[in-house]
């Protein structure tokens, strides 16, 4: 009856194999460091799409295995970008800044740099002081430790207020909507301390850094393979033991699991701090491929493209989660670039760019009513995993809980 | 003996509904009590109140030696303090294996960092066989529970209840949908199990009652009725009118 890790997580060794040979192909393919047939902004695409199905993993954690549908992780991806982004900004104004007076007859003191510096980023928001939030935003280390640290924290305070409450289901949706959009307006703000709605930008460029974005993309895509690689081996860790087991429980029946002696509150509170601090890492690899971040980032539909990509993947499968997150993902960036032919009716024309919410919307509807199992269930064709004969009925009596199909036998 | 539960003086109201009026109960460390009554008297709600997931009015409830004041306590404390609980409608986790099921109600360390780095040892897996042997599905434990017939859940429910190893057990209705041969079973099980810790078993069955052979409380309009041996309650004059002849 006991077997190892691996055996009880086939998935994890194929995707560790795919992720490996996807990633070797990539470079192959680069322009940096092989033969140039990838162009550097599409490796960017490729790279943000590994941290966008890293965010994915922790959302299927939270909601497809413990059944906690929270729409506001993406509140957690957000703020890692944020902190990150502090250090690439300040660190990268400050040597622009310092070559600049170097030009100087007078050597400029270490108060007229940060004054220098304070201007160059926070002139736009007509302030040129740092705000107490930048203190630690000279130091990469710090701000490396503020970036799971930040969100995990928020995750802490709210996870406990909302957890020991008892609220669930559509109410702690809800709930997560509300703290997602509390701080994208507060990060609106002007005074927040983060540049309003400008953001913070130009975090593509390393400080330090002379190689061209087309070596440097490839660090980052390189970071996030490892990230999404570690990430997987870590959440099949989290979901197959004794603990997996309890997670499961809660989620298809938590007040069963109560009257086991298992204190649910906690086990919720953990996971969710868990899988915020997974999203964190995922967004601060994000955003400087993207190199920019703004707090409409974080706008509440940002967490609900989230769930779609999971439900369209498969819940409670790890690998439907990374598959729905790199396909809709990619899917989207083709059909809002431009790039796919409009079609022609005569009497109108489709312009995807226009329509690709309304395709997307309606694939979520037909996925949720005809095929739960997501995108995900095509494996299950080739690993014969079959979902029981239930007459409809759902394995628990909870909000989260599995839906006849989605499980297996 | 000494007196492992001590109910005394508990009310609780619904919407001006009064599910228990004043209950008093008192439950030995090694007894076995059948608890009977018409449908409203209170029993399920008594058994709410024991495992925390009801607050009553007033009263109190006082478990053990050391007098913990259950009403204190959440859900999972109370547990952990060794009261067990099965429910009418038999409640596994359908989607995880009877070994898993099993696995989770073994009595051990429930903290989440002692959970997270849990791996099975030999004796947890030889203690799981041997309750898998006592309730008829040592056959099945790779068996997700949802497959299980209605009986085999009941029978699971219950071994997960001894897997936990509680000083009390609170069991309701426990031959519901059973044949005959599985509520003898049933009967040897809770028997035995009376015989280390207290046992409250609610049943509508009055032949299971008597198969148990044991002290038997009333409860009416959420308070006791009646209290003694079958015989005794059965031929009360109260509880003749209130619940034997309806």
């Amino acid at each position: 009856m006991q077997r190892s890790f691996i055996a009880k997580n086939p998935s994890v060794l194929v995707f560790l194999a795919i992720l490996a040979l996807f990633t070797l192909l990539v470079t192959v393919m680069s322009e940096g460091f092989g033969v140039g047939g990838i162009s550097t902004s599409f490796i960017k695409t490729l790279g943000k799409t590994l941290c966008l199905c890293l965010i994915a993993l922790a959302m299927d954690v939270i909601w497809g295995y413990t059944g906690i549908l929270s729409l506001g992780h993406f509140a957690f991806f957000g703020l890692g970008g944020y902190m990150i982004g502090m250090w690439l900004m300040y660190e990268r104004t400050r040597l622009i800044v310092v070559d600049s007076l170097a030009q100087a007859e007078i050597p400029p003191t270490d108060g007229e740099v940060i004054d220098a510096v304070g201007n160059q980023i926070f002139g736009v928001v007509g302030s040129s002081e740092f705000p107490l939030i930048w203190a630690f935003a000279d130091s990469l280390v710090i701000q490396l430790i503020l970036v799971v640290f930040v969100p995990g924290i928020l995750a802490l305070v709210f996870g406990w207020l909302a957890f020991r409450s008892r609220v669930t289901g559509v109410y702690l949706s809800i709930l997560t909507q509300a703290m997602t959009l509390a701080l994208a307006l507060y990060l609106f703000q002007n005074d927040s301390g983060l540049r309003g709605n400008n953001g913070l930008s130009g975090l593509q460029n390393l400080p330090g850094v002379t190689a061209s974005q087309d070596y440097v993309s490839l660090w980052f895509f390189w970071a996030s393979a490892a990230a999404l690689g570690g990430g997987y081996v870590l959440c099949a860790w989290l979901v197959s033991g004794k603990f997996g087991s309890v997670l499961r429980a809660i989620r298809d029946n938590e007040a069963r699991v109560r009257f086991l002696g298992y204190s649910v509150e906690m086990y919720k509170l953990v996971i969710f701090t868990l899988t915020a601090c997974i999203a964190a890492v995922a967004g601060a690899l994000y955003y400087p491929q993207a190199g920019i971040i703004n707090p409409a980032e974080i706008a509440p539909i940002a967490s609900i493209y989230l769930a779609v990509w999971v439900a369209i993947g498969g819940r409670g499968r790890l690998y439907g989660a990374i598959i729905g997150a790199a396909f809709v993902s990619l899917l989207s960036t083709w059909f809002t670039g431009g790039q796919a032919p409009d079609i022609n009716l005569g009497f109108y024309t489709v312009k995807w760019v226009d329509w690709w919410l309304v395709l997307l919307g309606l694939s979520f509807v037909l996925v949720t009513l005809f095929a739960p199992k997501g995108i995900g269930g095509l494996i299950d064709l080739y690993t014969e995993r079959r979902s029981p004969s239930r007459h409809g009925a759902d394995l628990g009596p909870d909000d989260g809980a599995l839906r006849e199909q989605e499980a297996s036998q | 003996m000494n007196t492992l539960l001590e109910v005394s003086g508990v009310s609780v109201t619904f919407d001006g509904f009064r599910a228990i009026n004043n209950l008093s109960f008192q439950i030995a460390e090694a007894e076995m009590r059948a608890v009977i009554g018409p449908n409203g008297a209170g029993k399920t709600t008594f058994m709410d109140i024991v495992t925390g997931k009801t607050r009553p009015d007033e009263g109190r409830v006082i478990w053990g030696e050391s007098s913990m004041n259950l009403l204190r306590m959440n859900e999972a404390k109370i547990a952990q303090a060794g009261i067990g609980r099965k429910f009418q409608k038999p409640t596994v986790f359908e989607d995880q294996s009877v070994q898993e099921n099993l696995l989770m109600a073994l009595k051990n360390n429930r903290g989440w960092l002692a959970v997270l780095r849990y791996r099975p040892t030999k004796v947890d897996l030889a203690k799981v066989d041997d309750l898998a042997e006592q309730i008829g599905l040592k056959d099945q434990l790779g068996r997700k529970s949802g497959e299980l017939s209605h009986g085999q859940k009941q029978w699971l429910e219950i071994g997960m209840l001894l897997a936990q190893e509680p000083r009390l057990l609170l069991v309701d209705e426990p031959a519901a949908g059973m044949t005959p041969s599985e509520r003898e079973h049933t009967t040897d099980i809770l028997v035995e199990a009376a015989k280390t810790r207290a046992v409250v078993v609610v049943e509508h069955d009055m032949e299971f009652v008597r198969r148990l052979n044991c002290k038997v409380t009333v409860l009416h309009e959420g308070a006791v009725l009646a209290e003694g041996s079958l015989d005794h309650v059965t031929s009360d004059q109260n509880v003749i009118d209130v619940y034997l002849e309806r």
